[in-house]
């Protein structure tokens, strides 16, 4: 049984690793599909941004609230908005945020790319003289690592929003002074590393969903199980990512 | 239609072998295909037949043999020259293959736009009204596959197959999963087609109305091997016990 397991990681590892590198040996030759990667640019980016900004909202808000009475207690209420933004900005933002994205992007890349593997749909492509590969994979996996990032930067805006209004609901604190707190605290090697890292995730849900969807097979059934493991890998991947991105930003000592 | 070729056979298959695993699929398959003629190749359910129309279009690779489409050796061809030829033949596909997410207008103007690059805006709206007034559903313009019954979204596929004018059709048990008078319906559509634009086709199918109303010839494929070939008449007389079957 243990056996089985690990063979089958294995298998789909290498897999994963050959679609991947499928996908760095088409992207370099040129007849790009520029119109459908703007598409999915306007499908992934505008149609995540409601539930982006409403997590993004609550995270901060609640956040906030969570926080305050510890703050009180050790006298550095003033302090809030600092460790707030750089929590936000640095770790909670980009990481819930990515597994928003992977749960409502991933698992419709999944689902779309199965449900057309099994109806011979991208077969059909094919035959109209189509690289199916350059048209659905190409396109969406650069429509996610695009658009993910640019996602986050308005999530984290209307978080911290979010932590803005938190701190008035018990409190009195001006958005000037609240902007000048978090300001202050945060600092370029806060920044930096926390954006280069959300390429990567957008990356990573992009392949795998595509990966997923594209090697669906055994009908209906299994275009569920493709959208449902697109979620889960793609969810597991953006967790290993943030964990290598903290090591390797902690070994350059931007923390 | 584009330009009649000067070749009489269009299509020519010499010993074909396809294999999964263990599973002998296609066994020695030999076939020939002329210009305006329909073939029906009949055999049973996982026979191998869409494994065949599958190699014949490229879509998959035979382990040895040989598949000349207007004399073009389809097994090394590369995918330039696949598209090349794809542009002359035509697939049904069994599921009818329609893309979901476009509206008929965009599913017809789909192998268009991609095979005649620089095609006008007039030219391809001239078309693809064309291709749907061949099947009958000119009123089906702006709807999406979802809304179309089983029967239109076959024409519909037929009308996607007919956009590039194709000199060979290839059909892929075009009336599964339709009710008898709609499959009727579809066989009598593919006959008009041939009449009109004088194609060849070759068509898989276990449907006995479709042999009898489309076929120029049967090819009776069993054990991966062209078991038998010829007119309907001819081997609906056989005494063969195993070809039997397929006539009683």
């Amino acid at each position: 049984m243990r056996d089985k397991a690990v063979k089958y990681f294995l298998l789909e590892a290498g897999n994963l690793s050959a679609f991947t590198g499928k996908f760095f040996s088409k992207w370099f030759k040129p007849n790009y599909e520029t119109s459908e990667f703007l598409k999915q640019c306007y499908v992934i980016g505008v149609g995540s941004l409601p539930l982006v900004g409403l997590t993004g909202f609550i995270m901060g808000l609640v956040l906030t609230m969570q926080l305050r009475p510890f703050m009180i207690d050790y006298g550095v209420e003033s302090q809030l908005p600092a460790i707030v933004g750089i929590a936000i900005v640095r770790e909670i933002g980009p990481v819930i945020t990515a597994l928003i994205f992977a749960g409502k992007i991933g698992s419709s890349i999944g689902a779309e790319l199965g449900s057309m593997k099994v109806t011979e749909q991208i077969d059909a492509m094919e035959v109209s003289g189509t690289n199916p590969f350059k048209y659905l994979v190409i396109s969406r996996v650069m429509a996610t690592t695009l658009m993910l990032p640019i996602l986050i930067i308005i999530g984290d805006a209307i978080s911290i929003y979010g932590s803005y209004l938190g701190i008035n609901i018990k409190g009195n604190t001006s958005l000037q002074f609240f902007w000048s707190q978090l300001y202050d605290s945060l600092e370029f090697r806060d920044v930096l590393p926390a954006f280069i890292k959300t390429y990567f995730f957008g990356f990573a849900i992009g392949i795998i969903g595509c990966f997923k969807g594209y090697n669906s097979n055994k009908g209906t059934e299994g275009v569920g199980k493709s959208a449902n493991s697109a979620v889960v890998l793609s969810s597991v991947a953006v967790f290993i990512l943030d964990l290598l991105a903290v090591q390797i930003t902690d070994l350059m000592g931007f923390n | 239609m584009n330009e009649k070729t000067d070749h009489k056979v269009v299509l020519s298959i010499e010993h074909l072998y396809k294999s999964f695993g263990e599973n002998k699929v296609l066994n020695d398959f030999n076939l020939v295909l002329n210009s305006g003629e329909n073939v029906v190749v009949l055999g049973k359910s996982g026979s191998g037949k869409s494994v065949l129309i599958k190699c014949i279009i490229g879509l998959l690779k035979p382990d040895s043999g040989s598949i000349k489409v207007f004399d073009e050796e389809i097994t090394v061809l590369s995918n330039s020259g696949l598209d090349k030829i794809r542009e002359r033949v035509g697939f049904l596909f069994q599921g009818n293959a329609l893309y979901d997410s476009m509206t008929v207008k965009e599913n017809l103007e789909f192998p268009l736009r991609r095979h005649w690059i620089k095609m006008s805006k007039e030219k391809t709206n001239e078309l693809v009204n064309q291709a749907l007034e061949d099947v009958g559903l000119a009123q089906t313009l702006n709807m999406m596959p979802a809304e179309l019954s089983g029967g239109m979204r076959k024409r519909i596929a037929m009308a996607r197959t007919l956009i590039l004018k194709p000199e060979i059709i290839l059909y892929d048990e075009p009336t599964t999963g339709l009710d008898p008078i709609t499959g009727k319906e579809i066989v009598q559509l593919m006959v008009d087609i041939k009449n009109k634009y004088n194609t060849a086709s070759l068509i898989i199918s276990h449907d006995m109305n479709c042999v009898k109303l489309a076929g120029d010839k049967v090819a009776v494929l069993i054990d991966g091997k062209c078991y038998a070939f010829g007119n309907y008449e001819t081997l609906s007389k056989t005494t063969d016990v195993q070809l039997k079957r397929y006539f009683e």
